[in-house]
């Protein structure tokens, strides 16, 4: 029988496998930031262990640094020794580091494939969840927690039992308007934030293959919102074409033995899936989210629910809990929210290609009079490129802010942050309680809604605005 | 890692669905840079309100958390882990966790105890009525057992045996280092390096 892309990139990096134990899998690459590995370094330190493959690590600073002044020290004491241990750290052990006021500084899972690093057939690991983006390039790529992160320090390997295989086919074409964002938001509030619990799950059919990559990365950004262990998408030219010429690709004779070895990382057409989602791209439209957990969501036309209509008693208890937290009444149209700040950034939509397709939106028309419009770059070259573009002045004369790269407003820990009772419109992957600050209040939405989000003060899509396109 | 085989004591009965990490410990509390001390942080939000499960007075010194499913979902801060054990819990209970939360758990030595939802609601029953109803959760039985209720619960095979047996990861792993070299020998010259 065949085997799927999954299959065929974890038996390639099996190191050790034995009955009744996990396998022993060798990381590729294993990315670094501040938050999640001072522990683990100071365990190296502690058993008297060194980090085995400083040449296969990478490390960066996004979580907890400030997107304003990133050319004065860090203001918050704490936030500032946090920032330096990953400092000390990095040269007591001889691990790269892209620092705050670097050209290559910028969000982990954005400076990861820019630079290139980020290759089909990899196996990627980092102390945060979101890594799963990197399977955009048909990586496996998954977040781990500290323990495992010294364990890959240590070892370059991690204890793995094999996860079960999902497919996710998209087919049709995703219509105007509709993104990758939108795509996901669907998928999650069909399957629920634990439907992918214990599964790789591969992203396939018309509509995946015709994504771009950064398309394909918000969509394997998200994974982990489903609960899936990682997600990933099969290699093709788009992918091949996205990584040639970039520093830390391959060159030369070793780009075509790449290339001969990437074009096998295909699902086999015998291959057998444990379990199957289809979906119709066609049908989808812009989505949000309405509740505290991503899979919390509804398309844009439709109305905040009536907790009492979900089947199950659990989920009338959350729904009732998410709008006592959110404020919203059941039955009113989402577009009829009102939005006070929007945030365009993160991992999720940080790249290039979305702050284009913000600005597009955007260009001409001004930010909503009580409405806050936050424009973060992903990385630092993300954020030079858009400058080149003029983007930033579009945004700025909109009367939004532009900032500097980090995590900025996705997670509520820099100094961009949500106060108590504030609604935003926001580009990233999580609507947790408080998660982009105590009492803050999130709707997850694409880059386009976003943009609409800002110039109406509600939510919106482009389309709403088209009856004031100025001359 | 200290061995885990047997604990007993007392549950706090946590109703809600889709526990995340965020709410488990958010992000303001990660900043610290030691592996101790983070049970200030554990549910920050939610402990603000003087009704909240963990300031009731009957549920003081619980150490068994029982939760509702999908209990770890979000960021893989392990901080969320450290932060139950710092506050005094040993073992979690729910019908559904997060994979990266239950990796993590058995890495430092928390208990992560799956159970059905029927017997969730059980244990919620009985230690509402009856807060000082003692929970013993046997790893080595894989059961819990509280008043008349015994029940299994799922654990891997290879967790437990690490739990059981207090054992240290990387030790292990490094007793196969003549494996990991002989893997790095056949690894293709066109892998990408960061040095």
């Amino acid at each position: 029988m065949g085997r799927t892309l999954s299959e065929k990139v974890w038996d390639e990096h099996v190191v050790r496998s034995a009955a009744g134990e996990p396998d022993l899998l060798y990381v590729d690459l294993h990315l670094l930031h501040e938050v999640t590995s001072p522990q683990a370094f100071e365990g190296l330190r502690l058993a008297g262990r060194g980090v085995r493959r400083p040449d296969l690590t990478l490390a960066t600073e996004d979580h907890n640094v400030p997107t304003v002044d990133v050319d004065l020290p860090i203001a918050d004491p704490v936030s500032r020794t946090q920032v330096e241990t990953l400092r000390r750290n990095c040269t007591e052990f001889g691990v790269r580091l892209h620092p705050l006021g670097d050209v290559e500084q910028g969000i982990v899972h954005v400076v990861g494939p820019q630079l290139g690093l980020t290759q089909p057939g990899m196996t990627i690991v980092c102390g945060d969840s979101h890594t799963s983006t990197h399977g955009a390039f048909g990586a496996i790529a998954f977040g781990i927690g500290t323990s495992e992160v010294e364990h890959v320090l240590a070892t370059q390997t991690l204890m793995q039992s094999r996860p079960r295989t999902m497919a996710v086919t998209v087919d049709g074409t995703l219509p105007d308007g509709v993104t990758a964002k939108d795509l996901v938001l669907t998928l999650i509030a069909h399957t629920g934030t634990g439907g992918g619990q214990g599964y790789i799950v591969e992203y396939r059919g018309a509509a995946i293959e015709a994504l771009s990559m950064e398309a394909r990365m918000t969509v394997c950004n998200m994974s982990i919102e489903w609960g899936a262990k990682a997600g990933l998408i099969a290699p093709d030219q788009t992918t091949f074409d996205y990584v040639e010429g970039r520093p830390e690709a391959p060159k030369g004779a070793d780009w075509d033995a790449a290339v001969a070895h990437w074009r096998t990382l295909v699902t086999d057409e015998d291959a057998v899936f444990d379990r199957e989602i289809v979906l119709d791209a066609s049908e989808m439209t812009p989505f949000v989210t309405w509740g505290t957990n991503p899979g919390q969501g509804v398309p844009l036309g439709g109305t905040v629910p009536d907790p009492a209509a979900f089947e199950d008693e659990g989920d009338q208890v959350a729904a009732q809990k998410a709008l006592e937290y959110m404020g919203l009444e059941a039955g009113t149209p989402m577009r009829e929210v009102k939005v006070d700040t929007v945030f365009v950034g993160s991992c999720t939509n940080g790249r290039i290609e979305d702050l284009r397709a913000a600005a597009d939106v955007i260009r001409g028309r001004h930010v909503a009079p009580d409405t806050r419009l936050l424009v973060v770059p992903g990385s630092v070259r993300v954020r030079l490129q858009a400058e080149e573009e003029g983007l930033d002045i579009v945004f700025k004369e909109a009367g939004g802010e532009w900032r500097g790269a980090g995590c900025s407003m996705c997670l509520g820990m820099n100094p961009d942050q949500l106060a108590p009772g504030e609604r935003s419109a926001s580009t990233s992957n999580r609507n947790f309680e408080g998660r982009q600050g105590k009492g803050g209040r999130t709707h997850l939405v694409s880059p386009l809604v976003a943009a609409a989000t800002a110039v109406t003060g509600t939510l919106s899509s482009p389309a709403d605005l088209a009856a004031d396109l100025p001359a | 890692m200290e061995k885990f085989t047997r604990h007993a004591g007392t549950g706090l009965p946590l109703r809600r669905s889709n526990v995340d990490t965020d709410q488990i410990i958010p992000a303001v509390y990660l900043k610290r840079v030691t592996r101790t001390g983070f049970e200030d942080g554990l549910f920050a939000a939610w402990r603000k309100d003087p009704q909240f499960v963990t300031n009731r007075p009957e549920h003081a010194g619980a150490t068994v958390l029982v939760a509702g499913p999908d209990f770890g979902t979000g960021s893989s801060r392990e901080h969320a882990v450290w932060a139950l054990l710092d506050y005094g819990f040993r073992v979690v209970i729910s019908s559904r966790f997060a994979d990266i939360f239950r990796g993590n758990s058995g890495k430092a030595g928390l208990l992560a105890a799956q159970v059905t939802q029927d017997v969730v609601e059980q244990l919620w029953k009985l230690i509402e009525t009856e807060p000082s109803t003692e929970i013993v959760v046997d790893l080595q039985e894989r059961s819990v057992q509280a008043g008349a209720l015994t029940a299994p619960f799922e654990i891997d095979d290879y967790t437990r045996w690490r739990l059981l047996e207090g054992l240290d990861d990387i030790g292990l792993t490094l007793s196969h280092e003549d494996d990991i070299a002989t893997f790095e020998s056949t690894r293709p010259a066109w892998k990408p390096v960061t040095l």
